[in-house]
């Protein structure tokens, strides 16, 4: 049994939430006590049908406006995987919302309504899903039961659809007609939508590759915190802690330390104690190097090969979170994974227009949301990738030194 | 075990792992949480694959309510003396006295909430910058929304409006003079993923987790175990049942469930099997409102 993290983006009326609600209930994942709750608050409502879509707001703000403000995370398993999903507000006010969802998913689910075929919010949610690089990406079109269940319509959508896939570069793309309201494809084939012979929603979840998603091949190993026990038996110990975020580090293996650019082999891997030969990413260790090098938190540890860029200018996709404005020529720490260095916003080249793709080249006010290109320059240099090649080390986010606040996530390119 | 198909919980392990050693990594004075209960239990697991050979970058902290069992304070103990960590203990019960605060009244009188106070007083005593808790997601609707590192102001106070974006595994863990982060590195494990957890690393546990003989009291359907701190009346009839906790918090507020499950393996059976929450079947202080986890945590609340 393996782990899938997907998200699933919306705003009012589009059924997002009725197909979390909708799959969690099918998959006999919501309890009695969490149904009992449910059937009280849709008492009111007129047809008298409990409300799936109530299982997932979970601030008293959200049930009172009917709205999905900030990510809702929920899970489910099945005998096959562990689900996460990252329920995120698909409206543009609330768009670093979602990328916060989206950031870490292996797959995302884009609701097309059936009745509108791809509009401005499906191409702004796929824009996002291509900038994030989420590896699979599942369209459903939802509301089959109000056109019919027509195989036309689906089919024109799925021709429509398949230019913006095209445009934005996205790989691994499935196409699903469901209706989450009456249940149709989502865990069980319906007679209703017999004409179609794919997979029903869960299948294609649980069918998804996502092992294959992690790279084995350029080793990274982020130093988290140094472990000095400094007792008797233990005097010369010194264990760099960190997650391998991307390939294979084994016992013996050379190592170099960026971005000092000191060298030095592996002499143990330990994962909680126990030596091991072997450990690649996703796993937390522990390495002890044969010499003994001036290595801290923030030093990242890779191989002789595939090695990471090493230096101080960054061009970046950069989304805007702050409500106040970004500005050329302000400083922010930027934090990459256990890194953090100050830095400056240099240039900013163009805006994304993230419902057209269109690049806006006046770029005298950036706000909340915006998505720019920009050049930063760092104080140090810094051992980083492009993130279309490697996520785990290309993403990074800027913070406010006088607010503490992230304010910005960049995709550096 | 293949390197392309980690086991989901060695998945989770690894991220909580990750998550704490970031706290350690990011504070100054960062404390974990602790309660005795099967998740805090489980973060000091985690805790031992994270900084062993090396001593835990924080201490232990209990915030005694006063109504606790006596095993999980028993285990308590013991396993802070077995694994040789600091354990500071602060007792609401003090905090009451300093403090002149009015103890709660009604039949199962629950100072759930006075453990704001304590908490945040302690927080105060010890200077802590960080504190690691047990909060899973899988709880409760507002623990769903929560980011793994939570900034709260000097009050303590969740803003649910105001949350830092949290992207990819990057955690921002910068804070002004007198707020403090919470950092829960087990949020996206499910209760059973913790019992599957337990299982698979044979870990110990107090014994009231498991089915014994108690005298319990039936209150709208949940069994409140008998004890000084809960107001009997004479319509209460005293009954002895076989039954297990599947949470433990205080005696006031944590119901028992019936069961004959003496062991991991038949616990994971009954709850694979259970078509109730875990916090809707034990938890006699959720039920007040819609909202009412939400608005501890507004003030507060862990």
């Amino acid at each position: 049994m393996d782990l899938l993290r997907f998200i699933t983006a919306g705003s009012v009326d589009d059924g997002k939430s009725t197909l979390i609600g909708r799959l969690l209930y099918d998959s006999k994942s919501i309890l009695i006590d969490q149904l009992e709750a449910l059937e009280k608050q849709s008492r009111n409502k007129e047809d008298g049908e409990i409300d799936l879509a109530l299982l997932t707001d979970g601030l008293r703000a959200e049930r009172e406006q009917g709205i999905t403000i900030d990510v809702a995370y929920k899970y489910f398993s099945t005998p096959k995987r562990k689900f996460i999903i990252a329920d995120a507000p698909g409206h543009i006010q609330y768009t670093r919302n979602m990328i916060t969802g989206a950031s870490n998913a292996n797959l995302i689910i884009i609701l097309v309504d059936a009745r509108h075929g791809v509009v401005e919010q499906t191409r702004r949610h796929s824009i996002i899903a291509s900038l994030l690089n989420i590896p699979h990406v599942v369209v459903a079109i939802n509301k089959m039961d109000l056109v019919d269940y027509s195989q036309d319509v689906f089919n024109n959508i799925v021709i429509d659809y398949a230019k913006v896939a095209k445009t934005l570069d996205l790989k691994d793309v499935s196409y699903l007609p469901i209706s989450a309201l009456k249940g149709d494809n989502i865990v069980d084939k319906t007679e209703s939508l017999k004409w179609f012979d794919g997979d029903t929603l869960l299948e294609l979840l649980e069918k998804v590759e996502v092992a294959k998603d992690i790279n084995l091949t350029h080793a990274r190993f982020p130093v988290q915190y140094v472990i000095r026990p400094q007792t008797e038996e233990l005097h010369d110990y010194r264990g760099y802690a960190g997650k391998i975020i991307s390939g294979i580090y084994k016992k013996g293996d050379e190592i170099i330390v960026l971005p000092s650019g000191l060298t030095s082999k592996i002499k143990s891997i330990e994962i909680g104690g126990r030596e091991i030969e072997e450990a690649s990413a996703p796993q937390s260790v522990v390495l002890q190097l044969e010499d003994d090098i001036d290595i801290s938190r923030g030093d990242l540890i890779v191989q002789n090969i595939n090695k990471p860029n090493v230096q101080q200018d960054l061009q970046v996709l950069l989304c805007w979170m702050d409500n106040k404005p970004l500005i050329a020529g302000n400083k922010y720490l930027l934090q990459i994974n256990s890194r953090t260095v100050k830095s400056i916003v240099k240039e900013i080249e163009y805006k994304l227009d993230v419902n057209t793709l269109e690049k806006n080249y006046s770029t005298n006010s950036v706000g909340l949301n915006d998505i720019v290109k920009a050049t930063i320059r760092t104080a140090s240099a810094l051992p980083f990738d492009s993130y279309k090649d490697l996520q785990v080390n290309g993403g990074a986010i800027l913070i406010d030194e006088t607010s503490n606040v992230t304010v910005g996530a960049c995709m550096i390119q | 075990m293949s390197n392309q198909q980690l086991y989901y919980l060695d998945q989770l392990e690894s991220e909580a792992i990750h998550i704490m050693r970031e706290v350690a990594g990011q504070f100054e004075r960062p404390a974990l949480l602790f309660s005795g209960g099967k998740d805090s239990i489980t973060l000091v697991h985690l805790a031992l694959k994270a900084f062993r050979p090396g001593k835990f970058p924080f201490p232990l902290v209990h915030i005694d309510t006063g109504h606790n069992f006596q095993e999980a304070l028993d285990y308590r103990d013991q396993l802070a003396n077995s694994i040789g960590e600091k354990l500071i203990v602060r007792k609401v019960e003090d905090t009451i006295k300093t403090k002149n605060l009015s103890e709660p009244k009604g039949k199962f009188a629950s100072r759930n909430a006075l453990q704001t106070f304590t908490l945040l007083d302690t927080i105060e005593e010890f200077k802590f910058d960080a504190c690691i808790g047990g909060a899973r997601r899988d709880e409760e609707k507002a623990r769903a929304k929560e980011r793994i590192f939570s900034v709260r102001d000097e009050f303590g106070q969740w803003d649910p409006k105001l949350q830092r974006p949290e992207l990819w595994n990057t955690y921002n863990g910068k804070i002004n003079k007198g707020e403090n982060v919470r950092a829960f590195p087990i949020s996206n494990w499910t209760e059973l993923d913790i019992w599957n957890y337990i299982r698979r690393e044979n870990i110990d546990l107090p014994s009231i987790y498991f089915s014994h003989k108690r005298d319990v009291i039936e209150h709208e359907g949940q069994l409140v175990a008998v004890s000084p701190f809960i107001k009997l009346d004479e319509a209460d009839k005293i009954i002895n049942k076989q039954v297990r906790y599947r949470t433990v918090g205080d005696m006031t507020c944590t119901a028992a469930v019936e069961s004959t499950a003496s062991n991991i393996n038949d616990i994971i059976k009954e709850i694979t099997a259970t078509k109730t929450s875990e916090r809707g079947e034990t938890r006699i202080d959720d039920r007040v409102s819609e909202a009412a986890m939400e608005d501890r945590k507004k003030n507060g609340y862990f």
